[in-house]
């Protein structure tokens, strides 16, 4: 039901005419209720006449703010569907009609896309997206519910989720609630129903926009439009707002159920000895990279985005954690200046944003892409070894490796747009990796960063040449791709 | 390194520079900047192994995969070398490889083939099991290693892993997988001993190496368990059958998964069954993309699959592991991994637009995932996983209806025939859309109007044993008050798609307490969104089809096409890869080019297949080389055709008015094809151009109006309808069997008292021979019309003269608009007259026809051709009985036999029939001669049938189609072209042993000459106590052997003893016949034991070909096949001369193996 038409001129100016395209097919929003007399073809306008009553007699899918979604029309009396009752007002004008589930009222957020089949509890949960709009590819959604297991923190931060199909079904022996019912207690707001693969092209071709959710009827387009204006998420410190605030422990490895199997065969055994300590910058970290970290055997101290450098030395860690978090690492110039005052002498491993930080904590510069990595699938090279990992990937900003001094290696690349993905600096014992070995939601595929990081706390502890420990870590992804298949045909052979 | 290669797009202002200076910045290209390629340099000719006949669990997926691999290791700058027996395929035209070989897919073709190729290496991953399993033989006799001969894409050990099952329990177990509880079986007592430590039924019984689980099943008790234990022992190629705990009721799942040489691992697909475990998935409701999984659960699968294809050993190339998850705490089992591309292979790259047999053939020859561009966004490599934003829905087509007898039950043994696969933004439209696009009379989730309601008690049987029609059934409970929780105790089908089903039902629920004026638009849409069909609509609120979408369309609401591009739309796609939605934005940008619709044939049936995608293919590769952009709509995943670069445009979309014509309407060709699809399109043509002569629409080119290309509806209707045909016939002074129509028993037994018996009996609206049959007493006419059809005056029944030991004919000829017609081709038919023509084998060209018979059918096809105004192909089938020809019926549209034709005669007949359409004529493609005319060496077709896949269904031919699938021998003389097409479709030639004939009475003067034949070949003749009477009479040496009902030992205790080597068994259509000769007919069959059940001209033929195939041929010489092909007139088709000499190949491999 994500009829959208034309916003004024505003769209009547938009590059690709929207309202033409659109027009032929998209019948009039305003949905007169079912009683009236047969329609005549008419005139496609952006109307707003609404029909209150139809849908309070409705009771279908969409209706996220009615606790049960057991509770369904009848068969027979009503449609199976309600009314578009809520606006999706994107920055180029064009607006689009669905249905509103979880919170009410009216949000503001950048609207992204995200092309992971799996995992929308992840994506919800996921700090980095704060304040941001997922945009789902995939149709489907909430078909699992949620889960206590999932989350990849305590609270959902998606500034709001847009949805083609908010799934009428939950079916999963985990799920402990409907998705609909989470986000209204979370106070998140959804919009379902909206044609997500064309939101999706224009963001593609138009980069990220501002967007806007309203099931409000008494705010015009227009407010909505110019509210889409106003808000921007360029340099917003959106981590303060996510970091935990005091330092705490974290200990939990990732259930047993769930541990990767390729890890277990990398590393089993390193759990046993002594646990290395890490002290992991959060700046709005998801859970699973701490239990990533703890399955391969670290102890961790988590600690607030501000935390001093000097206070890090003094809990004498082997190895230092920069974390993902939201918006643009360039408004984080005191997690920055933290950085170059440990780089050297403690090994340093950062991901997404804490790659970004350590990419302009040795000298580079950060810069926002067109509309940014978000989803599943994506080809990373490791240059060194030719090896590939299909990864998971939520950034909008990414480092510029032109930027950086020399001693700087750009260890992964991103092999869809050539961006770079992963950073070594031998010499001072610190990798950034732009994409998320931790996955979930994701392939596992780079779970080694995980185990090349512990090495280089391992050899660092052990006293060795930086140089030395670099070289261990290539000929460890070197076997890693190498690794010739066990099993039957070498039993052949 | 990296680091250079990333500037140009990492830094973006700089970038932006560079722009304005040079207006083309190179663009970051990931197969450009990697490591060193690694592609094979030693290689320089690949033999690729076909898959041969189209088989149950085996079509046309591997003519696209084949097709493919040709296509991309040619362009890699590779020769490719090809073997297959199936003429019906793409793959063997010439052009497609550089060499082609029609003949038998065995060891001895094979290694004769490397013998004169030479080839390098052999590819055996895209032939399906028939290619493995050939592979397999060579590498384990040591033929490949003879010829210095590398197998790529899959090597010995994996192939072998994958197949053994105790081999993949032992690898599952290293890599810390669960499979199911389970034995190997090697005996009967093996199988007590597994029962016992497993512990409980059903139990799960699958033979190792067997074509879609054949001789497997699910054994409920002990009698089963045995019975089921027995055929799987059979059919398994190294007498192994599996046993194990029966995971009835779990989620079955199945991932794509690719590897290359440099160890990089993607998931292509996560296909999710709607059908739990103990179906088979190749006969499951199968959905792409999993729904049901949270990302926690798919990447344990996903995990799972990698560690699996590496564990295995599949160096490179395309896998598919099958698992299962406990719905209740998400336990998995690994169920089984195929190391080859595979049926679903091919749905998965039809699914996403990856072409995975394309890719996995460059990995083949050491290329690498992030080498290899991704074919859609050109921008992307292959590394990549597909995001796809919609919903795929699989649907099996199953054809029980022509096997009477045989339990409509969905097991773990593969019984369906061809699929649909339909796409859409959400998996009610996609599942509604794949329902209307089987062709079995539905329009969506609505029980058809003349649904049989079932019994409670049948129902719910329905449910728990799956049918073909469970998802009616499930329909009819819903209709009937059951609640989603009592569906999910009775189907086990997970709880999102019985919600999602039940959103459909309350949906039409709603709409039935409505007329088509109340709808608003945005109701409309709503409808629409959810798949509800204009068919669907308007049963559900009293109105017509054509209405629903008159209002629909004034409204403004119409479909709006998505595009396929692998990427979520994260990436722009130029993919040509098109479905309908009725989601708003509309991606199609039609063209203003001269342009043709072509409409494919749908899923594969018995009768309709892999020979009608041929034709589309040609059609639209003619035309486009014609200059015409053509648009494929066609809704069979399985098939060349909706390969995304086989047409300028692929719409994948169920093939009804309603679709078509919103194509139509977004495209606006001008010219649609109608006849190369089948009887699918033919049966839209009327609808179609009925809605185009009410609404004209200007074709986008400015050229006319949009109309329906070739032969018109109207004249074929002249061919079809009875009456109309009739005249046609008197006018033309052209002679049919004598016959009428009757509308009751009493003018049925009246008329064939008139013709005398045997009558051939059919309904009047009859298709590919459904029910038609012949009898030959009025006990019989009486059956048939209380039994087998409905008569009443809307019904009536044809009843012909059968000509009783005629010979049957069919000419295939080519029309033109000028009224020009040539005959392409002439094929007498083996079988008697009275076999279906498509179950019967034929040769081009005539061996025993008079030419002044011959003459006469060329004279009537011409004839017929211009009255029919046929412009494009015609095929006409005759019947020569005495010197007299009869004409028993004419289709003016491509037939099954086209691409055989094509092959035999060397003219790419189809391609010059889309010319024709398109306004030339035969003197301007220049065929304006019989190609056949000029032939020196004869080319046999012979066909596969797929009885062994339905217990208790009788094994005789008759005038029901029941052939899956075709193949071809060619050689320079009949009996040679015979016996390799005989060969290849996998039957035995014994050279010597025991006969047992038993034949009918009017059958027994006709034996006497081949007895005598047989005995003078050096066979021993059985016969029961008549035949063996009548042919003691006649001077022949034949021991009588006991009926089975006679006493013991009787002939089945021979045939179980292995004393027989061949059957003759006519039936005669009596209580006892019925009854034994049935269950001889099965045990024959069961046993491997050639079966003859039907007599005439063809049997000394048949002889003939047993006696050459005493002298053990030998290819000593190979010859090209003349083909007049533009496209490659070096690349073509070869024939292998056969020598009668000493195997010496055979020879050669018997003392390898003994060595």
């Amino acid at each position: 039901m994500e009829a959208f038409a034309g916003l004024g001129s505003s769209v009547a100016s938009s590059s690709r005419g929207v309202s033409a395209v659109h027009g032929s097919l998209h019948a009039p929003q305003g949905v007169p209720s079912r009683l009236d007399a047969p329609q005549q073809s008419q005139p496609i306008f952006a109307g707003k006449a609404r029909c209150p009553q139809l849908l309070k007699a409705s009771c279908g899918r969409s209706s996220g703010r009615r606790r049960s979604l057991v509770v369904r029309a009848e068969a027979g009396l009503t449609p199976p569907w309600v009314t578009p009752d809520a606006r999706l007002v994107l920055s180029d004008g064009s607006v689009w009609h669905g249905n509103a589930f979880g919170a009410t009222g009216t949000s503001v957020g950048e609207v992204v896309f995200n092309t992971s089949l799996t995992g929308y509890q992840e994506i919800l949960t996921d700090p980095s997206y704060k304040g941001q709009f997922v945009t789902f590819t995939h149709p489907h959604i909430g078909n699992t519910g949620i889960n206590p297991e999932d989350m990849e923190s305590e609270k959902c931060h998606l500034g709001g989720i847009i949805v083609r199909d908010l799934s009428c079904v939950v079916s999963n022996y985990r799920s402990k609630q409907s998705l609909s019912d989470y986000c209204a207690s979370q106070d998140v707001m959804g919009i379902a129903n909206v044609d997500t693969r064309a939101i999706t092209r224009r963001l593609r071709d138009d980069g990220c926009l501002n967007g806007v959710i309203c099931n409000d009827a008494s705010i015009s387009d227009e407010e909505l439009l110019k509210k889409t204006k106003e808000w921007s998420i360029v340099g917003q410190d959106l981590v303060a707002q996510v970091t935990c605030h005091e330092a705490y422990e974290w200990k939990d490895p990732t259930g047993e159920n769930w541990e990767y199997r390729m890890a277990i065969a990398a590393d089993n055994g390193s759990t046993s000895k002594e646990p290395l300590h890490v002290v992991a910058y959060d700046f709005g970290t998801k859970h699973n990279i701490l239990r990533r970290l703890a399955s391969h055997g670290c102890k961790i101290t988590v600690v607030p985005a501000d935390y001093p450098a000097d206070k890090v030395i003094g809990l004498n860690p082997d190895g230092v954690f920069l974390s993902n978090g939201p918006g643009d690492p360039s408004a984080l110039p005191y997690a920055v200046d933290a950085t170059k005052s440990l780089l050297g002498k403690k090994p340093i491993f950062g991901i997404c944003m804490g790659h970004q930080i350590l990419g302009q904590a040795i000298g580079g510069s950060t810069f926002k892409l067109k509309f940014g990595h978000h989803g599943g699938n994506h080809p990373i090279r490791h240059d060194s070894t030719g090896r590939i990992e299909i990864s998971a990937q939520n950034h909008n900003y990414a480092v510029n490796p032109d930027t950086f001094q020399s001693g700087v290696e750009v260890s992964h690349v991103n092999l869809n747009d050539g961006t770079c993905a992963g950073i070594v600096v031998p010499a001072l014992q610190a990798m950034g990796i732009q994409y998320h070995p931790e996955a979930s939601p994701g392939p596992h595929d780079a779970d080694i960063c995980f185990s090349q990081f512990v090495d280089m706390m391992k050899a660092y502890k052990s006293g060795a040449n930086p140089e030395q420990v670099a070289a261990q870590a290539l000929k460890k992804a070197e076997a890693a791709a190498e690794k010739a298949p066990s099993g039957v045909l070498a039993e052949a052979a | 390194s990296a680091r250079q290669n990333i500037l140009a797009v990492a830094a973006p202002e700089k970038a932006e520079e560079a722009r304005l200076q040079s207006s083309s910045p190179p663009p970051f290209l990931a197969w450009e900047t990697g490591k060193a390629i690694t592609k094979r340099t030693d290689i320089k000719t690949i033999l690729l192994l076909g898959a041969g006949p189209i088989v149950i669990g085996q079509a046309c997926e591997f003519d696209y995969s084949g097709t493919q691999a040709c296509k991309a290791l040619r362009a890699e700058g590779y020769k490719v070398i090809l073997l297959n027996s199936n003429p019906a395929t793409i793959m063997t035209d010439p052009g497609t490889a550089d060499r082609t070989y029609i003949g038998p897919m065995t060891p001895e073709s094979v290694e004769d083939i490397i013998k004169l190729e030479k080839p390098d290496a052999v590819l055996p991953t895209m032939g399906g099991q028939t290619a493995l399993n050939l592979a397999k033989t060579l590498a384990e006799d040591g033929t490949l290693d003879k010829y210095g001969c590398e197998l790529i894409g899959a090597k010995l050990p994996s192939i072998n892993a994958a197949e053994d099952r105790n081999l993949f329990r032992q690898a599952m177990d290293r890599i810390g997988l669960k499979t199911p509880p389970s034995g190997i079986v090697e005996s009967m007592e093996d199988a007590f001993r597994v029962q016992g430590e497993i512990g409980k039924f059903p139990l799960i019984i699958r033979p190792a190496f067997t074509l879609g689980g054949t001789g497997g099943g699910i054994a409920y008790n002990q009698e089963e368990y045995q019975e089921i234990i027995t055929a799987g022992l059979q059919a398994s190629v190294t007498n192994q059958v599996l046993v194990e705990q029966s995971l009835i009721g779990w989620k079955e799942f199945e991932l794509e998964v690719m590897r290359d040489l440099a160890d990089n691992v993607v998931i292509i697909c996560s296909i999710e069954n709607v059908d739990p475990m103990g179906v088979h998935t190749g006969d499951s409701i199968t959905i792409a993309p999993a729904q049901t999984l949270t990302d926690k659960e798919y990447q344990r699968l996903r995990d799972a699959s990698v560690a699996i294809i590496r564990e295995m050993g599949v160096e490179c190339g395309g896998s598919n592991v099958q698992m299962a998850v406990d719905p209740k705490d998400g336990q998995v089992m690994i169920i089984e991994m195929n190391p080859r591309v595979s049926r679903s292979s091919a749905l998965a790259s039809k699914a996403t637009g990856f072409p995975i047999a394309k890719i996995a053939a460059k990995l083949a020859v050491g290329l690498t995932l992030d080498q290899i561009p991704n074919d859609i966004t050109l921008k992307t490599p292959a590394s990549f996983e597909p995001s796809i934003d919609y919903i795929v829905t699989k649907i099996p087509r199953f054809a029980f209806e022509k096997f009477p007898g045989a339990k409509p039950e969905l097991t773990t043994q593969m019984k369906s025939v061809g699929e649909a696969m339909a796409i859409g933004r959400t998996f009610q439209q996609s599942f509604q859309k794949a329902l209307r696009s089987l062709e079995t009379g539905l329009s969506g989730f609505s029980l058809p109007k003349n649904w049989k309601r079932k019994s409670t008690q049948q129902m719910e049987y329905n449910m728990r044993i799956p049918s073909p029609d469970r998802m009616m059934v499930i329909k009819q409970a819903m209709t009937e008050g059951y609640t989603n929780e009592q569906l999910f105790e009775l189907t086990n089908m997970d709880p999102w798609f019985l919600g999602q089903f039940r959103e459909l039902h309350n949906t039409e629920e709603w709409m039935k307490t409505k007329s088509l004026g109340d709808f608003s638009t945005e109701e409309l849409i709503q409808i629409k969104k959810r798949g509800f069909s204009d068919p669907q609509i308007a049963m559900a609120t009293g109105s017509q089809p054509m209405e629903v979408m008159r209002v629909r369309h004034l409204k403004g609401v119409i479909p709006s096409m998505k595009r396929v591009d692998t990427c979520a739309a994260e990436f722009e796609a130029g993919t040509p890869y098109m479905y309908s939605s009725y989601d708003g934005e509309c991606e199609c940008e039609p063209t203003s080019n001269p342009k043709v619709l072509i409409l494919g044939g749908g899923p594969n049936r018995i009768g309709q297949g892999i020979e009608f995608d041929y034709c589309c293919c040609h059609a639209s590769f003619a035309l486009r080389q014609a200059g015409y952009e053509t648009i494929m709509l066609n809704s069979n995943p399985e098939t060349v055709s909706t390969d995304y670069d086989t047409s300028s445009r692929l719409y994948f979309e169920p093939l009804t008015v309603e679709d078509v014509l919103e194509v139509i309407r977004k495209e606006r060709p001008e010219g649609i094809i109608v006849q190369f699809g089948g009887q699918t399109p033919l049966n839209l043509a009327n609808g179609l151009e009925k809605a185009l002569k009410e609404n004209p629409l200007p074709a986008a080119s400015g050229n006319g109006n949009v109309q329906i290309w070739g032969t018109q509806p109207a004249d074929i209707d002249r061919a079809e309808d009875r009456d109309l045909w009739y005249d046609v016939l008197t006018r033309l002074d052209i002679k049919q069997p004598p016959g009428t129509m009757v509308t009751d028993e009493a003018s049925a037994l009246k008329a064939s008292g008139q013709l005398g018996y045997p009558v051939m009996v059919r309904p009047s609206f009859v298709l590919g021979g459904r029910a038609m049959e012949i009898v030959y007493s009025d006990t019989d006419l009486k059956r048939y019309i209380e039994n087998a059809v409905e008569v009443d005056p809307e019904r009536p029944v044809l009843v012909d003269k059968y000509l009783d030991r005629a010979d049957e004919l069919d000419v295939d000829a080519l029309g033109d608009k000028d009224g020009n017609c040539t005959i392409c081709g002439i094929m007498q038919h083996i079988e008697q007259a009275g076999v279906h023509s498509g179950d019967s084998a034929c040769s081009i060209p005539p061996q025993t026809i008079p030419e002044s018979c011959l003459e006469t059918m060329r004279d009537w096809t011409k004839k017929l051709a211009k009255d029919l105004k046929v412009v494009g192909l015609i095929n006409v089938q005759f019947c020569v009985q005495d010197g007299q020809v009869y004409i028993i019926e004419a289709n003016p549209r491509a037939s099954r036999t086209v691409p055989f034709v094509a092959k035999a005669v060397g003219h790419p007949i189809a391609k010059y029939a889309s010319l024709l359409m398109s306004g030339k004529t035969l003197p301007e493609i220049g065929f304006t001669e019989e190609p056949m005319l000029k032939l020196n060496h004869v080319a046999v077709k012979e066909v596969v049938l797929p009885f062994e896949k339905f217990a208790g269904a009788d094994t005789l031919l008759g005038p029901e189609m029941r052939s899956t699938g075709e193949v071809m021998g060619i050689d320079t003389d009949f009996s040679k072209a015979y016996a390799k097409a005989a060969i290849a479709a996998g039957q035995k030639l014994p050279a010597s042993g025991n006969v047992f004939i038993s034949v009918a009475d009017m059958h027994k003067e006709a034996i006497v000459p081949i007895a005598k034949e047989l005995e003078g070949l050096g066979y021993s003749l059985k016969a029961t106590g008549g035949t063996a009477a009548y042919l003691q009479k006649q001077g022949l040496k034949v021991e009588p052997i006991f009926k089975i009902h006679e006493g013991r030992p009787n002939i089945e205790d021979s045939l179980r003893n292995g004393e027989i080597t061949m059957v003759f068994l006519t039936p005669s259509g009596d209580a006892y016949d019925v009854q034994d000769g049935k269950n001889l007919r099965r045990l024959a069959l069961g046993l491997k034991v050639p079966l003859i059940t039907t007599l005439a001209e063809v049997v000394p033929h048949m002889a003939a070909c047993l006696r050459a195939g005493r002298h053990q041929f030998k290819h000593c010489s190979q010859r090209q096949v003349k083909h007049h092909s533009e496209a490659q007139p070096e690349g073509a088709i070869f024939e292998l001369h056969w020598c009668e000499q000493e195997r010496e190949a055979a020879t050669d491999r018997k003392n390898r193996l003994q060595g």
